[in-house]
């Protein structure tokens, strides 16, 4: 029988793209689909997803919970628990449009919550560790249900199937955001699970990646360490939670995590402190093929590893980024920028939003978001 | 004393078309196995040839060869042609059984069981031809809180020269592995008999041992070093002392021991100002003070049964680095029966503690180095893909310098000029020789090295470092894998 992704590790080849409007304008899907369907041979029809920011302006104060179950049962068990920890603005159905070659969808809700204050109380947690929690034990206790994303304002869409045809599903057109990520998934070896498809969240993070990790055992032995737990057994969680190490909890900024993760060459290294960095959190250094786009509320930024072993490009327009695998990607969105590049390994493209150019915004502001237990 | 009943236990053959009665073998044999009369007759005394092959390799003509000696006993499983040897032995001499360098028993051999993956199509190899490969590793204390404050030591090659004594090998053994580490950016042991004096430039990449004699311990020689190992215990001979027999103190011995000449060195089981681990923890405490908390100090332990508990107890204590060395590690002289009976397989003793630390967060706070056995490259990318930061080789190293695992290194008669302090007999290893072997012996291991590395995927050490996803075990149970953290092949 095949096992579920987080039961067994499945390497992957993918395609990913993302765009920023650095101004905060928001924008329709058309244009993250127009660009991942352009790189449609590098999945292969068992995974593709979206991740979007700011998407729901009404409700910003909410945590947007995205979760898919398997049956009626599992979102009745899910709701319950839900209502006991959460007030819950609103609880609806994920617009969905039928698609051919989109089969087997789960029961995909949105809810959008806030702790009860009552529960925050009684646990003293903050309401980012709250949720997080609250997250972690859905996906491990409550049996068919899963959080696809539990981020302010923003949402992953995410399933079984060619981005593309994932994006037209999920009607990807009507919502505006003024950050898109998108991917497309080429497994190795899948058993077809809609919550194994990328952007892999945790609240305002998502990740989305290409690559496989050659280093992952020693990551997630030191993630270990400091107490998360990579249940998923993959690169995507790995590379989340070293961003969430790094940036949230020990406050490093983004060159310094950069260069933790994709770490220059010894011998390239001349600022003694990079070079401590290196020594304490070699066990964090992402080795073998991947580029991945990281993004919070605040922006993306894109890498690669520090040999170059994926491909990435990056191009500007005015106040847009375009970061994708191929060129060909963003020529079809965008056929004349002001700028287009190659990135070189380990060289980070970032896309803040235009008012936090401090490089410690792309961690989310509240100093306890998302430890996992 | 009671009659000799045992015959040789190896047969030296000359090939008398061949001989030309040079008489290189009976100048070349401490052990005076040949001898030449005036009138040209050559005979030989087989029972006292300990097979070390000096003389069939220096013979110029190829007139010798030595063979095991072919008389057997009737066959017996159980009780076997050693067995029966061992006790004729002790009827005879009433002593402990001695014995030379590491566990010869066939125990399962974990490094044998550990096949290393490669990429395949998903994830590229790295050809390190092409591309650097980088096999920098830094020894010390990694806590990220308090990290800028502690030292580190820097080896452009995960592996170390292990603790071998002046007394216990000869001086030039100690210069060739000074030489060679220099070169090779690593580090050599001085082993607890102090450091001589001539090689006083070459402290600075030595790590100098603390042991329970205190040989040679004073403030220069803690001053003029990389790092200080405390050494606990041995893999070879865990929970007892050493004993250099007088013969082998020299004037220069005597010297870097500071003990007088010809005596006996014996270095007690426990250090005596060690009865329990905040004891340890005192002492290193000293040594660091002692040393301006400028170095690493390193504590080396046998892996024991319960090695999980020390080791957790020696990194609380402060040690910088911790050295676990396996039972198949080497010595100079040993108690056969605890060589050989005593301890636990090194591979099965890092993956143990490198979990057990990693579970009490305590991993950062030290460096792992093992020991014990380590025969080639693989053996080393295994070590370190079960977690181990760096490794330690010394009888690999004594057999890049001529060794030929004769086992006879308490004798003091080494032919080959290492395990010795006779002048006569030093000489025979050239250190400049001695150096260029080593040297090319890990430069070998390092390219080998980084072809796997490179075959995985992986361009940096620190990647591979307790990467036990690279490994798969072939013919172990499940227990076994379990205790390994790894996985079966196939899975």
């Amino acid at each position: 029988m095949l096992l579920n992704e987080g039961q067994v590790r499945i390497p992957s080849g993918c395609a990913i793209a993302g765009i920023i409007n650095r101004q905060g304008q928001g924008f329709g899907g058309g244009k993250i689909i127009d660009c991942i369907a352009n790189m449609h041979q590098r999945s292969n029809g068992l995974g593709g997803g979206f991740a979007a920011y700011g998407i729901y302006p009404g409700f910003a104060e909410y945590y947007a919970l995205h979760i898919y179950f398997d049956c009626k049962e599992s979102r009745n068990d899910c709701e319950r628990y839900l209502t006991k920890n959460f007030n819950i603005r609103l609880q609806e159905p994920v617009p969905v449009r039928k698609q051919a070659r989109v089969n087997n969808a789960p029961i995909i809700w949105r809810y959008f919550a806030q702790p009860k204050e009552e529960c925050l109380a009684y646990t003293q947690l903050d309401e980012h560790e709250f949720t997080a929690r609250a997250v972690m034990h859905i996906n491990a206790a409550i049996p068919g249900a899963f959080v696809a994303s539990s981020g302010h304002n923003m949402g992953a869409f995410k399933g079984v199937g060619y981005p593309e045809d994932i994006g037209e599903f999920f009607r990807l057109e009507d919502y505006q955001a003024y950050l898109w990520t998108a991917h497309g998934r080429f497994p190795t070896n899948t058993p077809g699970w809609w919550g194994g498809a990328h952007p892999f969240t945790l609240l305002e993070w998502s990740v989305v990646h290409n690559g496989e990790i050659s280093s992952y055992d020693a990551n997630q032995r030191f993630l270990q360490m400091h107490e998360y737990r990579c249940t998923l057994q993959t690169d995507t969680e790995v590379i989340t939670y070293s961003f969430d190490l790094l940036m949230r909890k020990e406050r490093f900024n983004l060159a310094e995590t950069i260069s933790v993760i994709a770490a220059p060459f010894w011998s390239d290294i001349n600022d003694e402190r990079i070079k401590r960095l290196r020594r304490i959190y070699g066990g964090l250094l992402l080795n073998g093929p991947f580029s991945i786009i990281v993004a919070t509320g605040n922006g993306l930024i894109a890498v690669n590893d520090r040999i170059k072993l994926r491909p990435l490009v990056a191009a500007r327009k005015g106040e847009f980024l375009y970061v994708a695998s191929e060129e060909s990607a963003i020529r079809v969105v965008e056929a004349h920028p002001d700028e287009i590049w190659s990135p070189g390994g380990g060289e980070p493209v970032i896309g803040l939003l235009a008012d936090r150019e401090n490089l410690l915004d792309l961690a989310p502001h509240n100093d306890s978001i998302a430890r996992p237990a | 004393m009671a009659h000799n009943i045992m015959m040789p236990a190896f047969k030296v053959q000359r090939d008398e078309e061949r001989c030309i009665r040079c008489g290189v073998c009976v100048r070349q044999c401490a052990n005076n196995v040949h001898n030449l009369d005036e009138d040209g007759w050559m005979w030989v005394q087989d029972d006292k040839c300990v097979a070390c092959h000096r003389c069939a390799v220096l013979c110029p003509t190829r007139a010798l060869n030595i063979i095991e000696y072919p008389l057997d006993f009737r066959g017996n499983q159980h009780w076997t042609p050693a067995s029966i040897r061992e006790i004729y032995a002790q009827a005879q001499s009433g002593g402990v059984l001695l014995s030379g360098m590491g566990n010869p028993r066939t125990y399962k051999n974990y490094f044998d069981h550990l096949l290393i993956n490669a990429s395949q199509v998903t994830n590229p190899s790295i050809d390190p031809l092409r591309e650097p490969m980088e096999m920098t590793t830094y020894l010390g204390n990694k806590n990220h809180h308090s990290c800028g404050e502690k030292p580190q030591l820097k080896l452009d090659i995960p592996l170390m020269f292990s603790a071998m004594s002046f007394g216990s090998v000869s001086i030039n053994v100690h210069k060739s592995l000074a030489v060679a580490a220099k070169s090779l950016g690593t580090f050599w042991n001085t082993g607890e008999g102090g450091l001589h004096p001539d090689l006083l430039d070459f402290g600075r990449g030595a790590i100098v041992q603390v042991a329970s004699g205190r040989f040679g311990v004073h403030p220069d020689y803690l001053d003029n070093s990389a790092a200080v190992e405390i050494k606990i215990g041995q893999g070879a001979k865990p929970g007892i002392g050493g004993h250099l027999p007088g013969e082998k103190v020299s004037q220069d011995v005597s010297l870097a021991r500071m003990i007088p000449a010809w005596s006996d060195a014996i270095s007690p089981a426990p250090h005596h100002d060690i009865y329990s681990i905040e004891d340890l923890a005192q002492l290193i405490e000293t040594l660091k003070v002692a040393t301006r908390f400028e170095k690493p100090i390193a504590v080396k332990v046998a892996a024991v049964h319960n090695i999980t508990a020390i080791a957790s107890g020696v990194v609380r204590a402060g040690a910088d680095i911790l050295v676990i060395d396996g039972f198949r590690g080497g010595t100079g002289a040993a108690p056969m029966r605890i060589r050989d009976n005593v301890g636990i397989p090194v591979e099965m003793a890092l993956a143990q503690v490198d979990s057990r630390l990693r579970d009490e967060g305590i991993r950062s706070q030290t460096s792992l180095v093992i020991s014990g056995g380590i025969r080639n490259s693989a053996d080393v990318m295994k070590a370190i893909a079960l977690g181990a930061d760096a490794v330690y080789i010394a009888t690999a190293a004594l057999i890049a310098l001529g060794c030929h695992m004769c086992q006879m290194c308490f004798t003091g008669l080494c032919n080959w000029g290492i395990a010795t302090t006779r002048p006569d007999l030093t000489k025979r290893l050239n250190p400049h020789l001695g150096s260029e072997r080593a040297i090319n012996l890990l430069a070998a291991w390092k390219h080998e090295m980084m072809e796997m590395m490179g075959g995985m995927g992986i361009n940096a050490i620190e990647s591979l470092r307790g990467n036990r996803l690279m490994l798969r075990g072939i013919g172990l149970s499940k227990e076994e894998l379990g205790l390994l953290g790894v996985k079966g092949v196939g899975e």
